[in-house]
C-alpha cells in the first residue's frame, strides 16, 4: 500500500534531495559555503550581545557586524566567480578571483578596524 | 618761582580740624597813596593820623595783602644737603665747589674731611697748573677760602698773584676783571704776606666804571652793548675789590658817583605786592645767568660788599627790607644754584654795613581759643640770630569778614627764655575767623636806627580757631505748613532720627551756630546730603539768614530731580570751616520717602560707579558637571560573549577538516614555494599590522606602512599566483 504523501514527508524527501546533490559540487565551493555561514554566525552572535546589553557603543557594533557581513559578501562573490559552471566567468583564472578576493577582505577590514574604536 | 611764593603762602601748619580743604587765594591790595616810612621816630600823634587815614583806605580797599616771612629754618639745611651732596664723593667742578661750600658754611654744616682733602688736593692742582683761564684760579681761591687749604706752600700764592695781575693788566670785559681782582682779593685774606695791591688802582677802576650805563646797569664789554643787573652786582663787587687792594688813593669823585649809580640801580627795582623787592633781567646770556634770584644776589652781594669797603651807601630801610623779604619768600629753591643764590644772599644781609633787616615771624600763626594760645612773634635777622633789644607793638586788627579795623596799639611782653614777644591775651572782640594782625617794631636804641632796617608797620595773617557750638538744632517734616513731626538733634552728636514723608510734604532742617564769644557763626560750608538706597545722592546747600541756618526741602517741586525713586534715604549733614576746630560730617538717620511712580518719559537715575573689584575682580569658580558614564554590561557577560564568539570559527575549523583540506596544490620546488609562503606571510603581517592599528597605531602610520607593505604583497602574490595558475593550465591542458 502506498502512503499518501505528507508535508513532512515532502520536507524530508526536498532536504534529502538537497543533500545529496550538495554533496555533488566541488570542495573548494563547499569551502567557501562554510566560510559564509562561519561568517554569518558570528554576526549573529553580535547581534544577539547588543539586544543583550544595549547599543553604546554603537561604532564598534556597526564596525563587527559589517565585518562579518562584507567578508561572507565577498565569500559569496569569490564562490559565483571560481564556480566552474557559471559560464559567464569562464575565462577568469580562479587566482585572480582569489586575488581580488584577499584584497577586497584586506581593504575591508582596514576599514572596519578604523571604525571600531 | 611764582609757584613757590604762591605754595609758602599756602602753607600755614595746622589749620585746626578741616574737614574740607580751603585753599587761601592770594589777594590783592590797592596801591597806597602814600609810603609807609620806615623809621619809628615818628610821634604818637602822627601815628594816630596815619592810622585814621589808613583806616579810611582799608575802608574802601577790598582786602590787605599780609604774608609771614619766615627767616632760615632746618628745611633749609636739609635742602642743601640733598641738593649739594657730590656724586661720587668729589664735585664736579670748583666753580660747583665754591657754591656748596659757601651754602654750608652759611647754614653750618660740616663736611667729612675725605671730601676736604680730596677738594684741596684739587684746589692745588687748578692754583699750580698753568691754566690761562683766571675763572679757575678765581674758583680754586674761593674754595679753599672756605675750606681754609694750605696753599702757603713754597711760592705757590705768590705765582698766582703774579699771574692775576697780569690778568689784570690784560683784562678787557667785566667778567675778566671780577675773576682776577676778585682772586687777588681773596689771596690776601688767606695769605697776607703776599704783595697783591695794584699800581694803577685808579686807572682799573676808571676801565671798569666805563662799562656802567646811565639806568644803573653794566655791560659785560665794551663791544657788546646788552646790559644787565646780575653784571650791575659783580661790577660792584669788582670795584670794591679795587678799593681793597688800592696802593694809593682813589679819587674821591669816582666812588661818589659810584654811589650816585648805586641808587640810580634802584629806581629800576621791582615789587611784589607783600612788600618784596627784586630786581629782573630781560635776557639770558652765554653763561646762562637769568632769572630774579640770581640778578638780586649779585647786586645784594654787590652792594654790601661795597659798603663794607668805602662806608655806607644811602639806600632806603624798605628796599633792603624787601630784598630780605624776596629772598625769604621763596621759601625753599628746588635747584642747588638757587639756594646758593638764596643763602648767599641772605648771609651777605645779615650782617652789612648799610642796614641790617630784622624780619618779623610768627612761629605760630594759628591760635586756638579753646587752648587758649598766646601769640607769639619772633624779631631776627635774615638768618635766624637774635637781634637787637627792641619792643614790639600790636597797632591794629583787621576782621576779613568786616571791612573796619580795630586800633590796639598794646605791646608785647618779651619772653627772655624763648626770645619771642608775647601777647597775653588776644584783643577783645577776636573771635573765630581770619585777621589781619599789623605790628610795629621800635628800637630800644635810637643809635641802631642807621644799622637795622625794621620796616615800619607788618602785617601778618593770622587764623584764630575756636569750638562753635551748634544750638536750636531740629529737623522737622511739614504737612502744609504745619508741623507733622518734630525731632531734636543733638549735633555734633551722633544722631539717629527715622523719619517718614511723602511727596506732599517738606522736609525743614534748622540750627544756629555760636562762637565762643556768643557770635553767629557762617561757616564756609553747610551741606545736607540725601542718599538712596541704591546710592544716588542729592546735595543741598543750607541757607542763613542772620544767625539762624535753615534749608526747606519742597519735595513736590523735588520729585523729578529724586528720580521718582522711593525708599529709604540716609541724611547726612556736613558743617566746616577752616577755623572751625569741630567741623563734621555726621549722619542723622534716615527718611522713607514716598514718591509717586515714574512717568514714561522722565530721566533715568544717574548710574552708580562700578565697583571694580565685583567687575574685575575674580569670579565665582563654576564647579563642571561632567556627563555620567554610559552604563557597561557587567564584565562576566562580555567574557561570556567573547567566548561565544570564538566557536563559530572552531566550528568552521571542524568543518574544513570534515571536508577533506589538504596542501596538496602547495607548490614544492624552491622558488614558487618561497613566494608562496611569503605571500601568506604578507597577508598575516597585514592583519597584524590591522591589528597594531587598533591597539595603538594611528592611520597615517598604518596607512604608510600598509602601502609598502601591500606593494610587497602584490608582487609575492602575483608571483604566487600566476605559477599556481600555470600549474593548473598545465593541468588542465595535460
Amino acid at each position: 500500500m502506498v502512503k499518501p504523501a505528507t508535508t513532512k514527508d515532502d520536507a524530508h524527501a526536498l532536504f534529502y534531495s538537497l543533500r545529496s546533490a550538495y554533496s555533488a559540487t566541488p570542495t573548494n565551493l563547499k569551502i567557501i559555503d562554510l566560510y559564509v555561514v562561519f561568517a554569518v554566525f558570528t554576526a549573529l552572535i553580535q547581534v544577539a550581545y547588543m539586544a543583550i546589553v544595549g547599543s553604546f557603543p554603537f561604532n564598534s557594533f556597526l564596525s563587527g557586524v559589517l565585518s562579518c557581513v562584507g567578508t561572507a559578501v565577498l565569500a559569496v562573490c569569490l564562490r559565483i566567480q571560481v564556480n566552474k559552471e557559471n559560464k559567464e566567468f569562464k575565462d577568469l583564472p580562479p587566482e585572480r578571483a582569489f586575488a581580488d578576493f584577499v584584497l577586497c577582505n584586506l581593504v575591508l577590514h582596514l576599514v572596519i578596524m578604523n571604525f571600531l574604536g | 618761582m611764582e609757584i613757590q611764593r604762591t605754595k609758602s603762602l599756602m602753607q600755614r601748619g595746622k589749620i585746626g580740624n578741616c574737614t574740607v580743604y580751603c585753599v587761601k587765594t592770594h589777594r590783592r591790595r590797592l596801591r597806597l597813596p602814600f609810603r609807609l616810612v620806615s623809621s619809628p621816630s615818628i610821634k604818637f600823634e602822627m601815628m594816630w593820623k596815619l592810622g585814621f587815614a589808613f583806616l579810611l583806605v582799608a575802608a574802601a580797599s577790598i582786602c590787605e595783602a599780609a604774608a609771614i616771612f619766615s627767616p632760615i629754618s632746618e628745611a633749609h639745611r636739609s635742602a642743601a644737603l640733598e641738593l649739594f651732596s657730590p656724586a661720587a664723593g668729589m664735585f664736579t667742578s670748583l666753580e660747583e665747589a665754591s657754591e656748596s661750600l659757601r651754602t654750608f658754611e652759611v647754614l653750618g654744616i660740616e663736611i667729612g674731611t675725605d671730601l676736604k682733602d680730596s677738594t684741596c688736593k684739587s684746589v692745588v692742582d687748578a692754583l699750580s697748573s698753568g691754566s690761562p683761564n683766571s675763572k679757575d684760579l678765581y674758583y680754586a681761591l674761593r674754595v679753599s677760602s672756605v675750606l681754609k687749604c694750605k696753599i702757603s706752600e713754597g711760592d705757590l700764592t705768590g705765582g698766582v698773584a703774579l699771574r692775576l695781575k697780569d690778568f689784570v693788566k690784560d683784562a678787557k670785559s667785566l667778567l675778566d676783571f671780577y675773576y682776577s681782582i676778585g682772586g687777588l682779593v681773596l689771596i690776601k685774606d688767606q695769605a697776607s704776606e703776599v704783595d697783591v695791591l695794584l699800581e694803577d688802582a685808579d686807572g682799573i677802576f676808571r676801565s671798569v666804571k666805563d662799562l656802567s650805563q646811565s639806568d644803573g646797569k653794566w655791560r659785560y664789554n665794551s663791544n657788546n652793548p646788552e646790559s644787565s643787573t646780575y653784571a650791575a652786582g659783580i661790577a660792584l663787587e669788582t670795584l670794591s675789590g679795587i678799593i681793597t687792594l688800592k696802593s694809593s688813593e682813589i679819587d674821591g669823585n669816582l666812588i661818589h658817583a659810584l654811589k650816585k649809580d648805586v641808587v640810580k640801580l634802584f629806581d629800576n627795582v621791582d615789587k611784589y605786592d607783600d612788600g618784596a623787592y627784586y630786581f629782573d633781567d630781560q635776557f639770558v646770556d652765554a653763561s646762562g645767568h637769568q632769572g630774579p634770584v640770581s640778578a638780586t644776589s649779585s647786586v645784594v652781594r654787590g652792594l654790601t660788599t661795597l659798603a663794607s669797603t668805602s662806608g655806607s651807601l644811602n639806600i632806603p630801610g624798605d628796599k633792603i627790607l624787601g630784598l630780605a623779604r624776596f629772598f625769604l619768600g621763596i621759601g625753599v629753591p628746588g635747584t642747588g644754584k638757587d639756594l646758593y643764590y638764596q643763602i648767599d644772599a641772605l648771609a651777605c644781609l645779615d650782617q652789612n654795613r648799610v642796614l641790617v633787616p630784622l624780619i618779623l615771624s610768627l612761629p605760630a600763626s594759628v591760635l586756638s581759643i579753646t587752648s587758649q594760645d598766646k601769640l607769639k612773634v619772633k624779631v631776627t635777622t635774615v638768618l635766624g640770630s637774635t637781634g637787637p633789644p627792641l619792643s614790639v607793638k600790636l597797632m591794629q586788627v583787621f576782621s576779613s569778614g568786616s571791612k573796619d579795623a580795630s586800633i590796639i596799639n598794646k605791646e608785647l611782653k618779651f619772653d627772655h627764655k624763648e626770645a619771642v614777644h608775647v601777647l597775653d591775651a588776644l584783643p577783645a572782640g577776636v573771635d573765630v575767623g581770619e585777621y589781619v594782625f599789623a605790628f610795629e617794631i621800635a628800637l630800644s636804641d635810637l643809635e641802631h636806627k642807621k644799622i637795622y632796617a625794621t620796616g615800619g608797620r607788618t602785617k601778618v595773617p593770622v587764623y584764630v580757631t575756636g569750638v562753635v557750638k551748634v544750638e536750636n538744632d531740629k529737623v522737622e517734616v511739614l504737612e502744609s505748613d504745619s508741623v507733622e513731626t518734630q525731632q531734636k538733634l543733638d549735633l555734633p552728636g551722633k544722631n539717629d532720627v527715622a523719619l517718614a514723608a511723602n511727596h506732599l510734604q517738606k522736609l525743614r532742617f534748622s540750627f544756629q551756630l555760636t562762637t565762643p564769644l556768643q557770635n553767629p557763626f557762617k561757616p564756609h560750608q553747610a551741606l545736607l546730603k540725601l542718599r538712596h538706597e541704591s546710592g544716588v545722592e542729592h546735595s543741598f546747600v543750607v541757607g542763613n539768614s542772620g544767625k539762624l541756618f535753615e534749608t526747606t526741602l519742597d519735595f513736590l517741586g523735588l520729585v523729578e530731580n529724586f528720580f521718582y525713586l522711593s525708599g529709604k534715604y540716609d541724611i547726612e549733614l556736613t558743617v566746616g570751616d577752616a577755623a572751625m576746630e569741630n567741623s563734621f560730617l555726621q549722619p542723622l538717620g534716615h527718611i522713607e520717602l514716598d514718591l509717586p511712580d515714574a512717568p514714561e518719559k522722565s530721566a533715568r537715575p544717574p548710574a552708580q560707579p562700578i565697583n571694580p573689584y565685583l567687575r574685575y575682580g575674580p569670579k565665582p569658580e563654576i564647579a563642571h558637571v561632567f556627563r555620567s558614564q554610559e552604563k557597561r554590561p557587567p564584565q562576566e557577560l562580555s567574557y561570556a560573549f567573547l567566548g561565544l564568539v570564538f566557536v563559530p570559527f572552531l566550528a568552521f575549523l571542524i568543518g574544513l577538516l570534515r571536508l577533506g583540506v589538504n596542501m596538496k596544490n602547495f607548490p614544492t620546488s624552491t622558488i614558487p614555494a618561497a613566494f608562496a609562503i611569503l605571500f601568506h606571510g604578507g597577508i598575516a603581517a597585514v592583519l597584524g599590522l590591522y591589528g597594531l592599528f587598533w591597539l595603538k597605531l594611528d592611520l597615517f602610520t598604518t596607512l604608510k606602512t600598509l602601502g609598502v607593505m601591500g606593494i610587497f604583497l602584490m608582487f609575492v602574490g602575483h608571483r604566487a599566483l600566476s605559477h599556481l595558475a600555470s600549474a593548473s593550465e598545465k593541468v588542465k591542458s595535460a
